[in-house]
């Protein structure tokens, strides 16, 4: 790792007012000037760090503000807010979320390893960078670190995206932010101007908005809440990897689904490893709503979600996985999986 | 290769600061004294440290450390650099392997993804930590019983994952002990003996 400057912010307000940069930015090539990111559990960020691929010149670590590490119920709404310090291991075993937000904890539960669970947190979670092994790598300037070619599409592409992937075909790799959007999350960002409130789905934005980034972040912003409604529903996330052990997910599926007698009212579909955004399969969610959930229900909408993709040359395996992870997942919620 | 210099400029500023522990070891106090004074450093305003070595104290096995750790110095490197303790293992310095698994309050983390100034006030234990009075972990002894070592590159981290979930769960099934090692990295394979080891361990009521 080169050397970097140091700084424990003892709050939100002060960690912004330390900070004048993001991950984004810095690899990116804008803003040269600049050099300070946030630092939460840091797992991702020394990963990048140590494969000098993120020229940071200052941490500020807000990994000690207990403020920002907690999870809290609205007693009125019963809404709940995760503060973005919560480790995944905390979130995987908190009993409010294991019982209303079960995607969630799902997710959690299987990110990484033990080891990383402890230290990584839902914030760094949802900011993590795509691991697309061309942007990891310091010997490749490829388009999203501000270079003129990517060099994924006609090359070596087996873990990229099968929707969306034109551009730039970085396979979203956040499996809590899949979860998340499945169960209608927002954000509440902090800055130097202020608070702002932003819907998880319209944070995550696609290459043609921006290839240089994932969201709609600001230099130096910071996510201070995460926000879930109190919306009885019934919900799961699966993931599919190479390894049983542990591993990056190769597509994974969140579905929330809200039953009214034995009929489908509203369902909730979002893919993860799929495209470089949490993924809606719309079309699959129409098709659920007034169904009842079958075998073959599922199965049907699993095949309709994977309908318009595209894969590349090295990942068409990824349209059969996922259909099957939509496909378990679905069945889940409805206590048919056997 | 990227950035020659600025890895030299740091392997010299660390034999300063090796130096320096060297000549301060003697210094080094083993009393909780030196804690309270951490506290009322970190309780004081926000200040910027670093890029050069900076101080810290560390509570590794229960004994208190002061040092001088640059920012982006890990607590793999300290361990092994700065307080000699080369148990903790570092093999692919990236979070995937777990062979530098210690105890950071308890909870297993990899010391190769954690910065020594963010280690703060929690107490670090490492493999050197877990013998008491001169007795092996039961978990040790149960590897060497079930012969669950093979190179034993990978045994330190492995056996600080499975006494951590001794220290949670006294009774743990395979399954259990499979969660709890599924991070580390094996490479002779030495799994089922790993496993086997675990489950004597705890039936000999390991707490």
């Amino acid at each position: 790792m080169k050397r970097f400057e140091w700084v424990d912010a003892k709050s939100a307000q002060e960690a912004v007012k330390l900070t004048d940069s993001s991950a984004a930015d810095l690899m990116g090539g804008k803003n040269t000037s600049a050099g300070s990111v946030i630092k939460a559990g840091g797992i991702d960020l020394l990963d990048l760090l140590k494969e000098r691929v993120l020229p940071a010149t200052r941490l500020v670590n807000v990994r000690t503000i207990a403020s920002l590490h907690k999870v809290s119920v609205d007693g009125e709404s019963g809404d709940v807010t995760i503060g973005p310090l919560m480790t995944l291991s905390e979130l995987a075993q908190h009993k409010t979320i294991q019982e209303r937000y079960t995607a969630l904890s799902d997710a959690a539960a299987h990110i990484a390893t033990p080891n990383i669970r402890n230290a990584a947190t839902i914030g760094g979670n949802l900011l993590q960078r795509p691991r697309c092994w061309y942007f990891r790598s310091s010997e490749f300037n490829c388009l999203k670190k501000g270079g003129n070619t990517c060099p994924a599409i006609h090359g070596e592409n087996k873990y990229h995206a099968v929707f969306d992937n034109e551009i730039c075909p970085i396979a979203h790799p956040s499996t809590t932010a899949v979860a998340l959007v499945a169960l209608g999350a927002s954000l509440e960002l902090t800055s130097k101007q202020g608070v702002r409130e932003v819907v998880l789905e319209e944070f995550f934005v696609g290459p043609d908005k921006d290839v240089l980034r994932e969201n709609v972040l600001s230099s130096g912003e910071l996510i201070s809440a995460i926000r879930l409604p109190n919306k009885s529903c019934k919900s799961a996330h699966i993931k599919m990897g190479e390894k049983d052990s542990f591993d990056w997910s190769t597509g994974d599926c969140a579905v929330a689904i809200q039953v009214k007698d034995i009929t489908i009212s509203s369902a909730s579909i979002i893919l993860g490893a799929a495209a470089p955004t949490p993924w809606r399969a719309k079309q699959a969610e129409d098709f659920l709503v007034g169904k009842t959930m079958s075998e073959s229900t599922a199965h049907e909408a699993a095949k309709l979600a994977l309908a318009k993709a595209k894969p590349l040359s090295q990942n068409e395996y990824k349209v059969a996985m996922l259909e099957v992870a939509i496909k378990r997942a679905l069945l889940k919620t409805s206590g048919l999986n056997r | 290769m990227a950035g020659k210099d600025d890895e030299y400029e740091r392997k010299q500023s660390r034999d300063i600061s090796r130096r320096r522990f060297l000549k301060g070891a003697g210094l080094t106090a083993l009393s909780m004294a030196n804690l309270s004074e951490a506290q009322a450093a970190k309780e004081a305003s926000a200040a910027i440290r670093g890029p050069g070595a900076t101080a810290v104290t560390l509570r590794v096995n229960n004994a208190v450390h002061n040092l001088q750790v640059e920012p982006c110095e890990t607590l793999a490197e300290t361990l092994r650099t700065q307080l000699g303790m080369t148990g903790t293992k570092v093999s692919c310095d990236r979070g995937t392997c777990s062979a530098c698994t210690v105890w950071l309050d308890g909870a297993t983390m990899c010391a190769c993804m954690t910065l020594t100034v963010d280690v703060q006030d929690r107490a670090v234990t490492t493999i050197e930590g877990l013998a008491q009075d001169g007795k092996l972990h039961p978990v040790q002894e149960a590897f060497i019983e079930k012969d669950a070592t093979m190179c034993g590159f990978c045994t330190p981290g492995m056996v600080m994952s499975c006494a951590a979930l001794l220290a949670r769960n006294s009774s743990p099934t395979l399954d259990d002990v499979r969660e709890a090692t599924c991070g580390n990295f094996c490479r002779c394979g030495t799994y089922p003996k790993v496993f086997a080891a675990t489950l004597a361990a705890a039936g000999k009521g390991v707490k």
